[in-house]
């Protein structure tokens, strides 16, 4: 092989399909098959893991921190609820990908103030946009509802063949396919020279503009399309819940996506389809145990992560599995830490 | 004779202190042109000028003839003005791999790319060999860039300025804090940089300055104390009054 080959082949590392990610995504499609009484809370689950991979792409990969991308989910969320409610467009898909562009757009004219300035203005901005955003949704009831939020919506078929159901089956393969469509095309983005770039920048804003990387153009772009993602989220909130209240630009919402990520783990896109698995699990689970104090424990697990540290985490969850494939197939362990993590 | 880089009555405060006094410079097309001066003389401060990184107060700066004052670092170095820093300025998740892919990536107008995945360009992909090659970092392409022994992080530190193909390089005390075992590389990359390449070199290390630079310009307090062939400056009573105690000039 020569060297340049060589080095395509080592530059496309990342770039190529695991088995261990292939078996992700048909475990996933498996759960919509074996547990047919589920379909609410797994939906809700592929909303959070789309949610959280937009956060992904500008906290993971470009270090860009945001306490308010609850912003960009609330205005696909009540973009999809009014094109659904007057009749604006009727298509399921087509009012999605309409309402993913108004979050879009709305993330494109933010960016501008959330590239400028360090992460404590970036978190201070981020939350007043959300914060902006919810009074105004408040203030202006004839059109969103107010408190009230957006009622009556009923959402007409997928492609005009596809109903929704009660039972949240349609919604649940519905919300996989886009969550499953949207994660290929992120996965594409961020092995691109362009999404190599973001991470550049993250690691190194100074180095990055002095090899010629247009910094702010860069940031803007990941900015407006995670935005795009989160707007999305929100659209399938409202399409598979029938209901758009001021609680979709609630603080909460943001704060809890920033565990999210944590939890999963930032900068490889699984992160956010890890840490919503793992976050509703949690919180299912504790608050059974304890109703008031499901908080409290999640609290716990998340100051855990960050002081044990992840990268060790794996190692030690992953002993026994990569022990047995050595042993059986004398080989390396299929499953490692990702890099950015290390 | 060209002149690859210029300043022009370079001025700059930081609040009242003046850090460049009236610096004007002259570099010729291909020259191995030295800026030298004791500490806190304003070296970095005029690179940082010349490269973007900070505004002057007044002034102006032209490369290759052409005002470059007011354009920002990337633009400055998709015009063919690269630099190395004193203090490595690398991407520690990235390998070397990544960081030269980049570099390159970058100055063919590939970065912007978000389909075509990293790797599939041949073209890209052999001048990413030959610069690994060149730079003897083959052997730990895929390794994180954090966990390198510093002479290779050094090494990786002026390959990917060599990776934006500069016309004029900017080489901020490439052998600094480099161990004497891998010193020797660094010396023989920089020496066989092609004659095209004019090179701006701010060295504290005497030895390398008189080996290397065939134009010397000495800084004091921001100005501009003298400038001239190497065994000029050398003799210079005032260059030996600055230096006195600090460092034995030899030539």
């Amino acid at each position: 092989m020569s060297a340049a080959s060589d080095v395509g082949h080592h530059a496309q590392r990342q770039a190529r399909w695991h088995y261990g990610e292939i078996a992700f995504w048909l475990i996933v499609l498996a759960c919509g098959f074996a547990f047919p009484t589920r379909y609410l809370i797994m939906t809700d689950i592929l909303r959070l893991a789309l949610f959280t991979m937009s956060l992904d792409l500008i906290l993971g990969y470009a270090g860009i921190v945001s306490l308010g991308h609850a912003a960009f989910f609330g205005v696909g969320a009540y973009a999809a609820g009014l094109l659904a409610l007057h009749g604006i467009v009727k298509e399921p898909v087509l009012a999605l990908i309409v309402a993913g562009l108004a979050a879009m757009v709305l993330g494109f004219a933010t960016s501008f103030l959330v590239i400028r300035g360090v992460d404590l203005t970036r978190l201070m901005v981020t939350l007043g946009i959300a914060l902006l955003l919810e009074a105004l949704a408040e203030r202006f009831s004839n059109i969103t509802g107010g408190t009230d939020g957006l009622q009556g919506i009923e959402m007409q078929p997928i492609f005009g063949e596809i109903p929704f159901d009660m039972f949240g089956k349609a919604g649940f393969f519905y919300s996989l396919a886009v969550l499953f469509l949207l994660f290929l095309f992120a996965r594409r983005v961020v092995h691109s020279p362009f999404g190599l770039s973001l991470r550049a920048i993250k690691n190194n804003p100074l180095r990055a503009a002095a090899i010629g990387i247009p910094v702010n153009r860069r940031l803007i772009a990941i900015y407006t399309l995670a935005a795009f993602y989160a707007g999305v989220a929100g659209a399938l909130f409202t399409q598979t819940t029938a209901i758009a209240s001021l609680d979709v630009f609630a603080f909460e919402r943001s704060a809890d996506l920033m565990l999210v990520l944590v939890i999963g783990g930032t900068g490889y896109l699984y992160g956010g389809l890890v840490g919503a698995v793992i976050f509703r699990m949690l919180q299912e689970v504790f608050s059974t145990i304890t109703p008031q104090y499901w908080q409290f424990w999640i609290g716990l697990v998340l100051v855990v992560i960050v002081l044990i540290g992840r990268q060790r985490l794996h190692r030690w969850v992953l002993y026994v599995p990569n022990l047995i494939i050595k042993q059986i197939a004398g080989r390396k362990a299929v499953v490692a830490v990702p890099e950015s993590e290390a | 004779m060209t002149i690859a880089l210029e300043t022009q009555n370079l001025e700059k405060q930081f609040g009242g202190l003046r850090v460049t006094r009236d610096l004007s410079l002259k570099i010729e097309q291909g020259a191995r042109h030295a800026l030298i001066g004791p500490n806190g003389a304003g070296k970095t401060t005029v690179i940082n000028q010349l490269t973007g990184v900070l505004k002057p107060n007044s002034g102006r700066i032209l490369l290759e003839g052409q005002d470059i004052t007011d354009l920002p670092v990337h633009k400055r170095v998709l015009r063919g003005l690269s630099r190395t820093f004193q203090i490595n300025q690398l991407y520690p998740d990235l390998t070397p791999l990544e960081t030269i892919g980049l570099a390159v990536s970058e100055r063919l107008g590939h970065g912007g790319d978000w389909w075509r995945r990293m790797g599939t360009r041949s073209d890209v992909n052999g001048e990413i060999a030959d610069l690994l090659s060149r730079f003897h970092l083959l052997d730990v392409m895929n390794e994180q860039t954090v966990t390198l022994p510093y002479g290779k992080q050094r090494l990786l530190e002026i390959a990917v300025a060599i990776a934006a193909k500069p016309r004029v390089l900017l080489l901020d005390e490439p052998a600094a804090g480099v161990p004497e075992s891998e010193r020797h590389d660094i010396l023989a990359v920089v020496g066989s940089l092609p004659r095209d390449v004019t090179v701006l070199l701010i060295e504290h290390d005497m030895d390398l300055v008189f080996s290397f630079a065939d134009r010397i310009s000495v800084l004091v307090s921001g100005a501009l104390l003298t400038e001239g062939p190497p065994e000029q400056v050398a003799r210079d009573p005032q260059v030996k009054a600055v230096y006195l105690g600090e460092e034995a000039v030899n030539v």
